[in-house]
């Protein structure tokens, strides 16, 4: 038996056949052996996000959970470093302690899959790449990876970028590994730019049931140079009393009516700049000839977090399809949606949530076919436990699939890590 | 400047110069094929001028058709391809090589839609970075990414370097600031990457392609996101008598929370030759000059001055002004933005460099820069954008005196390698290109640099696309060049540089 073989048959592995490396070098042995032996393997953290993508049958699996912890934090030089499999709860309460955030607002999938909070870990939230509500503002989780250190299919440790916002030294792979559902690399480190936190926040809702002024509010609230940091649209249709019922116990605010349709808006700074900004964004929207309401800090707050919970589909049984379309093509996409499917619009006016009850894949073929025709792409976030897989989870063109396979061929050459969890050969 | 080792010449392809001109002239309008000696020299370099190499040929193709003929015939024929978009680069990404194709992407200067209500600009690759702001300032929108040269440097050279500029920190570089691209790869395949959506599904081709210096694919299309100008924009210059406490300070307006829109730090040395040079009215008596621009609504911007000044004060600023009008504000960025070609002026020559490091290790840099300039006999000067920690030490020298440019190139190696001692890289905004290729393993291994090798090998397989650029040639890390200007020699010595 050759030393690296004994050093492997250390490392712990369940009944499950699930190893539990301790650290990256023991994550780069057991990849090594995976190589060796060719044996396709499913990368796992803590699961809170395991239902989106393709189901991956693999007999392996590799828990990076053991690779937890914070490795250095300086919040003068605006970064932090953590060890992959980080809870996402620890960083964010690590960052709050200096008025600090992950700008980009990760959304807790927890509440889709089972009604409660289950953020997971960064490098799990990474490789999906959704951003919070922040997003049209600040940009995706992938404009907030600054470096990463981790292990490709062939076992080899392997970094980029570094510590610096302004960084061009070779490619940028720390994008490329983002939302790449783990294909690539098994991440061990991961170096994040965080920000501060705005003093305070507060929401304008906007009562409107017109399509037409909520798609020009949209263009208007991203001209605005007032930094609108949310923009949301809750509509009423489609009327349906479970439906309703639960956008009223969701939305559940004093100063919100929530039974119609609305938009809200967020505002963010401290107060003298909030009451500014409320005056400026008053005379640009032409407030004063709309119904509205202000959401004060205490209760905008939560309704911005209920928004990222994704808590309107709370433990949805139906599929949950995410669409991001150009904004000037929202008109239409509202009306075709119209009273079939119960959606709302977050990024202001770019990102649909849609769920979808039909358990056969046709309404989605049709959904998928509109917003392409849109100008957009879809992804189904999460499928009824029935789904008959007849239409893909996540949509690309040839061109680009020939691309990414090369690519992965060129970090993951047997395909030991997730495969077929995007798209088939990969 | 060092002899610079570049790929062996292929000879079979040299020797079929006029076979590859008539089937380039075949390809596309022969007007656009050019191979005269008087017509290519324009092309012999980029903005690293002491760097030179005859191309082959010149192609300008006018369409992407015509580009990914171009690249179908070069590929089927074992012929190597320089890109090149405005030729301002800095780190002879652009450079040509004498058996290879340069293809110019000059003619691809159209601004093709402007759309508001998406809030992008569909664009071809040669119009200028500025070209875009211009096209959309009426309607008060701007592209954010500015990089000096954005007068002259081209929109596809951006993202082929992922430029940036003085505003990175808050707005971002161009990877954060473009929504889609179209590129050809080598074999002549045309992609299509993202669009007029945010992100895109799937593998991030755009984080890829941004930043790759021409490697991966010729950038033939580009959507760029763009945003609407602030309401208020405000600046504060500062003077400090010690380079500790502008260096605490500016560390000190991060972690209270404050993200300026932009931060400049000047050494004494350069607060001298550029007050000289432009009468900007700098405090001479300072060691060390912040400039903090603000920007957000009237209360926002003076509520945070008033918090940039609190912190000044503390940390003993000799001198403290607020802009009080834009063309004040505009004052305060004159001196800084002449600080290349004030350098110019005090010396025969000047190599500029371009390390970033964390913030709060500005003034241990400095202090080791200083060291280094007694060290070699060598003076120096500093500028610094503080906001995002991207460091351009100017060392002058006369390049006429060989020892003394020996030394300057093993200083500024030097100073690079301090840079990734104190957590930082050894390119922040000009890219590795040619210079800076050996000093690649100051900061990778093998494994690292092997794995950007396999993705550059998978997507062009007879690394027929740039070669020579960014990854070490010589396996070791030999102390190679930096920026060089001689006598004003540089390419558009015009162009502010900061």
């Amino acid at each position: 038996m050759s030393t690296e073989v004994k050093k492997n048959s250390q490392i712990f592995q369940d009944s499950n056949k699930t190893y539990y490396p301790k650290n990256e070098i023991e994550v780069s042995s057991v990849v090594k052996e995976l190589y060796k032996k060719n044996l396709p393997t499913e990368l796992i953290g803590t699961g809170s996000k395991s239902f989106i993508g393709n189901k991956i049958q693999s007999a392996n699996k590799l828990s990076l959970s053991k690779l937890s912890g914070i490795v250095e934090y300086l919040p003068e030089e605006l970064y932090i470093k953590v060890k992959a499999n980080t809870p996402l709860e620890i960083i964010e309460k690590e960052l709050e302690k200096n008025n600090q955030e992950l700008a980009f607002e990760p959304i807790d999938f927890g509440f889709i899959e089972d009604g409660k909070s289950n953020k997971g870990t960064i490098g799990g939230y990474l490789s999906c790449n959704f951003a919070g509500s922040r997003r049209f503002k600040v940009g995706s989780a992938r404009d907030h990876i600054l470096g990463f250190r981790g292990v490709n299919g062939k076992g080899d440790i392997i970094k980029s970028g570094g510590t610096v916002v302004k960084n061009v030294t070779g490619y940028d792979l720390s994008k490329l590994v983002t939302g790449s559902f783990g294909t690539l690399v098994a991440l061990t480190e991961i170096v994040l730019k965080v920000l501060p936190k705005k003093k305070l926040s507060n929401t304008i809702i906007i009562y409107t049931v017109d399509k037409k002024l909520i798609k020009e509010l949209f263009e208007k609230i991203s001209s605005s140079c007032c930094e609108i940091s949310g923009a949301v649209y809750i509509p009423e249709e489609p009327q349906d009393e479970n439906y309703n019922h639960n956008k009223e116990m969701v939305f559940k605010f004093n100063d919100l009516e929530s039974k119609g349709s609305f938009l809200a808006l967020r505002i963010e700074g401290d107060k003298t700049s909030i009451n500014e900004k409320i005056k400026t964004i008053t005379e640009e929207l032409e407030l004063k000839k709309l119904n509205i309401s202000i959401l004060d800090v205490h209760q905008s707050v939560p309704f911005w977090k209920k928004i990222n919970n994704l808590e309107l589909f709370a433990e949805t049984k139906n599929n949950l399809l995410r669409a991001v379309i150009p904004p000037s093509n929202g008109n239409e996409l509202m009306q075709k949606l119209g009273s079939k499917y119960k959606y709302y619009i977050d990024w202001c006016g770019s990102l649909y949530w849609i769920e979808v009850q039909s358990k056969k894949s046709m309404k989605i073929i049709e959904v998928k076919k509109l917003i392409k025709e849109l100008g957009g792409y879809l992804t189904i976030v999460k499928t009824s436990e029935d789904y008959d897989y007849e239409e893909t989870i996540f949509t690309v063109d040839e061109t680009r699939l020939l691309i990414s396979k090369k690519i992965k061929k060129s970090f993951d050459p047997k395909r030991i890590f997730n495969p077929g969890k995007m798209y088939r050969g990969i | 400047m060092s002899e610079l080792v570049l790929p062996k010449i292929d000879k079979t392809t040299t020797d079929k110069k006029e076979y590859i001109f008539k089937n380039l002239a075949k390809i596309i309008n022969p007007e656009n094929v050019l191979s005269h000696a008087d017509e290519i020299k324009p092309y012999e370099t980029d903005a690293l001028a002491a760097y030179k190499q005859t191309p082959l040929v010149v192609v300008m193709p006018e369409n992407t058709q015509e580009v990914s003929n171009i690249l179908k015939f070069c590929h089927k024929e074992n012929i190597k391809v320089v890109p090149r978009g405005a030729g301002t680069g800095l780190s002879g990404g652009a450079l040509p090589l004498q058996d290879a194709v340069l293809l110019s992407l000059g003619k691809f200067n159209k601004i093709l839609e402007i759309d508001f209500e998406n809030k992008c600009v569909v664009t071809q690759p040669g119009v200028t970075n500025l070209g875009l702001t211009y096209a959309v300032q009426h309607k008060g929108f701007y592209y954010a990414p500015d990089p000096s040269s954005q007068l002259a440097c081209s929109i596809g050279g951006n993202v082929a370097e992922n430029s940036g500029g003085v505003h990175s920190l808050k707005y971002g570089t161009t990877t954060n600031n473009i929504l889609g691209v179209e590129m050809v790869m080598m074999d002549g395949t045309i992609c299509r990457i993202g669009g007029k959506t945010l992100d895109q599904e799937g593998y991030d081709l755009m984080g890829l392609i941004c930043g790759s210096e021409g490697l991966l694919g010729v950038i033939t299309e580009v959507t760029a996101k763009i945003l609407k100008k602030p309401q208020v924009v405000k600046a504060a210059l500062i003077g400090f008598p010690t380079i500790e406490e502008g260096g605490n300070a500016a560390t000190e307006i991060i972690s209270n929370g404050i993200v300026p829109a932009g931060m400049e730090i000047m050494d004494k040395a350069l607060i001298e030759a550029t007050d000289n040079f432009s009468k900007a009215g700098y405090p001479r008596d300072a060691e060390l000059l912040l400039i903090v621009e603000l920007d957000g609504t009237e209360s926002e911007v003076d509520g945070l001055l008033k918090e940039v000044s609190i912190i000044c004060k503390k940390n003993n600023c000799s001198s403290l002004k607020l802009s009080k009008n834009e063309k004040e504000r505009l004052s305060f960025w004159a001196g800084r933005k002449a600080a290349f070609p004030a350098c110019g002026a005090m010396a025969p020559d000047y190599y500029c460099m371009d390390g970033s490091i964390p913030r709060g290790k500005l003034a241990e840099a400095l202090l080791e820069i200083k060291k280094l300039s007694q060290k070699y006999n060598l003076p120096v000067a500093n500028c610094f954008h503080a906001g995002d920690g991207n460091l351009h030490p100017l060392i002058m020298y006369d390049g006429g005196d060989k020892e003394q440019l020996r030394k300057t190139e093993e200083f500024g190696s030097e100073i690079l390698k301090t840079c990734v001692r104190l957590g930082g890289v050894i390119t922040g905004e000009h890219g590795v290109g040619v210079e800076k290729r050996e000093l690649m393993c100051e900061m990778f291994n093998d494994n690292d640099i092997q794995q950007q090798l396999d993705i550059k090998a998978s997507l062009d397989e007879k690394n027929l696309l740039n070669p020579g650029k960014v990854y070490p040639i010589l396996r070791k890390c030999a102390e190679e060049g930096r920026v060089h200007v001689h006598r004003g020699e540089e390419k558009f010595p015009d162009l502010p540089r900061f």
